[in-house]
């Protein structure tokens, strides 16, 4: 049992470490230090141009998503190594929130089904950061439940008609691409009538409109779909077949948020660590021991969860579902970290700006956002049904509408 | 990095795990709870021929010298199986602050017998309730003779030999402590056995009046040596929690899988999923922290401290999760006598407080990590 890189993968974590410490944008370093879950802002520049500087930078030089092949913009990286850089790239890893989807989910899913022309043309700009992308997959009536959806998808001669509507969509009003998934066949039930494609979001009939969010920001939009053509070859796997395409994205996405999610346990430790109370030191009252070290329990879970993971890696074996773990932990934790955070700064706990609120508002901006994380990417019950099912085997819940005609299941849950 | 056991580990682990499931299945548990024997004999002479007793105590004093991982395993199989036999007192507590701190002729006289499943051994610190603190401990060594009680002691009533916590002086500082080897069997020991909420584990309350004992490890170290004692013992413990917190979760799957209620497996109702899947949660971040732990152990880092603490409160708590979980997915089954549930119940709570309790952890775990980043 040990800590150590083999040597190749020391050989590899040396050569990532000059790179980046030659090349990464240093200037934001402390800002991005700073940056808490929800509010990753720079002052002194526009967050977009120095986060794609930043992608093209590493794409130049090689290093933009390391673990994909060499012709479609990566490096052709072992998954391990794909971990080294990330641990390397460290606080600059933040800028790449942007492209998270693009190369977390979008990509991947090109790989596996596009088209090799369309690979070699669209994932080298994916990965360099020139092009972003979104994944259109949430609906009204189908988050959860993605099969439920009911965006419409015609033939037409050599194109596919498509409308409808999207939501929850983030970055759509960035975006240049999408990977979109559409109902092909209303009279089958409701995973056999599914089809995948990527489209072009300046397309004629995409109109993009963003959602304020409940912390007040705006990331995620919803997307509406009028009579928006796309052609047959950009569909991705057969006709009907969207499901197992979704799948495909749904476990990527899984790991690319899965890793190395915050918990707030650093930052909460560090409050109360200059914290002074009526009593003293907050640090050295019992009540305030205790609930920092059952959050600093579940952090160190986390950390060498992850760690076992990435030996497990090392070794050459695949992540599973129990990576489902990284999420559903520490999105609750960032909720119940930030509460307490506020809770020990009694009534001044209200406030939120950044100039006013305690330690620059960290703990507020991480109360207003933690409410997503336990949502976007799998809520906290569908995470606990992937651990029952597909880690402890237990029975899938019963599904009601399994052999029913897409068209014949109810809408509402109350007439 | 190789965050992991070795494939020889592995193995050890297995074959401590095929050893135990047929040398100590739950009857053999049910008999030392239903008072035949204080402990499994048998069982207890078994370890020392598969040589688990000695797997850390190097080969010049009889052992295996395999190591501390080796340890590890073989105690999250000791926990699996609830083996009820002085293994926590004797090869966590006893040898290793024989090993820590005895004299030569202290190591060569007990590691072996220990080894070889000729001594039990154990720690005398508690004087009633508390927690570990050298404040607690009233019974007075002077001149090399012990007076005073402790209790409750693990395995008590069954050691040979107990290694005893005294005070030598009373300035309020921890150099007040001194540790002492006791030969049980000595002249004015008196142990009696007490009623325990975990019966498969010996408790005892043992009085010393004018007992001789002999010094362990300096005069003034006694508190100093006690506390690394009791953040190895963290760690191993920690592995028996895992290891019941690990089987009380297949208990649970299994029986969710096996019961119907409505037409269904019950394993088919959310809310059993979700209960079962927060068990495998904090399983989960409890096995990760001991083997943190473990690594620290067996690499005598400078980590252990806080390592220790952590792999404690974390495997408490995850086999306290478990174990009373998987009494609920049981419904009332989990609650006869019958069922092997309350075992585990009972161990759970037990193993919980056996070190110094849950919220005296949390303590030492907080106070650790200040000290560090102060540093
Ligand atoms: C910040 C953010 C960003 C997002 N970005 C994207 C994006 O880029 N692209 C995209 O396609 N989507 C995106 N989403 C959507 C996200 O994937 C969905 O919100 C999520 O899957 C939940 O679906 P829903 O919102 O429809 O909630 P619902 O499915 O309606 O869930 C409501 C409640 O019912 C529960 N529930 C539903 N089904 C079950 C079940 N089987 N068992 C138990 N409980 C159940 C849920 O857990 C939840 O508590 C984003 C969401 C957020 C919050």
């Amino acid at each position: 049992m040990n800590f150590d890189d083999t040597p190749q993968e020391a050989e590899f974590r040396a050569k990532a470490r000059a790179w980046i410490a030659a090349n990464a944008p240093r200037e934001y370093e402390d800002e991005l230090k700073k940056a808490a879950l929800g509010r990753i802002q720079l002052k002194s520049a526009n967050i977009l141009e120095v986060a794609k500087a930043w992608q093209k930078k590493k794409a130049d030089a090689g290093w933009a998503v390391p673990h994909w092949p060499k012709e479609y913009g990566g490096r052709g990286a072992s998954p391990i190594e794909r971990v080294i850089w990330q641990q390397e790239e460290g606080v600059f890893g933040k800028l790449g929130a942007l492209f998270i989807i693009g190369h977390g989910m979008c990509g991947p899913t090109m790989m596996a089904f596009a088209r090799e022309e369309h690979k070699l043309r669209y994932l080298p700009p994916l990965a360099s950061g020139e092009h972003i992308w979104c994944q259109l997959f949430s609906e009204p009536a189908g988050g959860s439940d993605v099969a439920g959806l009911r965006t419409r998808a015609e033939k037409d001669g050599d194109d596919w008609v498509i409308n409808g509507q999207k939501i929850w969509t983030s970055g759509a009003h960035h975006s240049d691409y999408g990977i979109l998934i559409t109902r092909t066949d209303p009279t089958v039930p409701k995973h056999k009538g599914l089809t995948m494609f990527f489209l072009d979001m300046k397309s004629p009939g995409v109109e993009v409109k963003p959602i304020k969010q409940a912390n007040g920001q705006a990331e995620f939009n919803e997307v509406y779909f009028t009579d928006v053509r796309i052609p047959d070859h950009q569909r991705l796997g057969a006709v009907g077949d969207g499901w197992n395409v979704s799948l495909t994205t749904l476990m990527n996405e899984r790991m690319a948020i899965g890793a190395g999610v915050a918990t707030g346990f650093p930052e909460l430790f560090d409050f109360v660590n200059n914290l002074t109370l009526e009593d003293g030191p907050a640090i050295e009252n019992p009540a305030v021991r205790s609930k920092l070290a059952n959050w600093a329990v579940r952090a160190s879970g986390l950390r060498y969860t992850s760690f076992r993971s990435i030996s497990a890696l090392s070794k050459g074996e695949r992540p599973g579902p129990e990576n489902s773990i990284g999420k559903l932990v520490a999105g609750a934790m960032t909720q119940e970290v930030a509460t307490y955070a506020l809770d020990l700064q009694g009534a001044s706990g209200v406030l939120n700006s950044p100039e006013d609120a305690e330690v620059a508002g960290k703990f507020q901006a991480m109360l207003l956002r933690s409410p997503a994380t336990r949502v976007e990417g799998g809520t906290d019950e569908i995470l606990r049904n992937i651990i029952a099912e597909r880690v402890l085997g237990l029975p899938g819940d019963i599904r009601v509408d399994k052999d029913v005609p897409f068209n014949k299941i109810p809408t509402r849950g109350r007439a | 990095m190789n965050f992991d056991f070795s494939d020889d580990q592995k193995q050890l682990r297995d074959e401590a795990r095929r050893f135990l499931t047929e040398k100590s299945p739950p009857k053999a548990v049910r008999a030392v709870i239903d008072g035949k024997e204080p402990y499994d004999r048998e069982l207890w002479k078994g370890l020392a021929d598969m040589g688990f007793l000695g797997v850390a105590i190097p080969e010049a004093y009889g052992g295996s010298g395999a190591g501390h991982l080796e340890l590890c395993v073989i105690a999250e199989e000791m926990g699996r199986a609830l083996a009820p036999v002085p293994f926590s007192s004797t090869v966590y507590l006893a040898a290793e602050a024989l090993l820590l701190a005895g004299s030569e002729a202290q190591k060569q006289k007990w590691l072996p017998a220990i080894a070889q499943g000729h001594a039990v051994g154990t720690l005398a610190l508690f004087e009633g309730a508390g927690n570990p603190s050298p404040k607690a401990i009233k019974l007075t060594a002077s001149n090399g003779v012990l007076n005073g009680t402790k209790k409750p002691v693990a395995d008590g009533a069954i050691a040979d030999f107990a290694i005893v916590a005294a005070r030598t002086a009373s300035t309020g500082r921890d150099t007040d402590i001194a540790l002492f080897l006791v030969d049980l069997t000595s002249e004015g020991v008196e142990a009696k056995a007490l009623t325990s909420i975990d019966p498969s584990r010996n408790q005892a309350e043992i009085s010393f009046k004018n007992v001789k004992a002999e010094l362990l490890g300096a005069p003034n170290e006694g508190w100093s040596i006690l506390s690394q004692v009791l953040d190895r013992a963290a760690v191993l413990v920690g592995f028996e929690q895992v290891g019941g917190s690990d089987r009380a979760l297949e208990m649970g799957r299994d029986y969710a899988l096996d019961r119907i209620a409505f037409g269904r497996q019950i394993g088919s109702f959310q809310a059993i999923k979700h209960m079962l899947a927060d068990m495998y949660v904090s399983a989960t971040l409890a096995r990760s922290n001991c083997y943190y732990g473990a690594w620290a152990l067996s690499t005598d880092a400078a980590e252990l401290p806080e390592a220790a603490a952590a792999a404690r409160i974390s495997a408490t708590q995850a086999f306290q999760h478990c174990s009373k979980n998987n009494i609920q997915v049981h419904g009332g089954m989990g609650f006869t006598w019958e069922f092997d549930c309350h075992l585990y119940y009972r161990r759970s709570n037990a193993l919980a407080v056996g070190l110094g309790s849950l919220s005296y952890w949390e303590d030492q775990l907080i106070e650790r990590m200040r000290k560090k980043n102060a540093a």
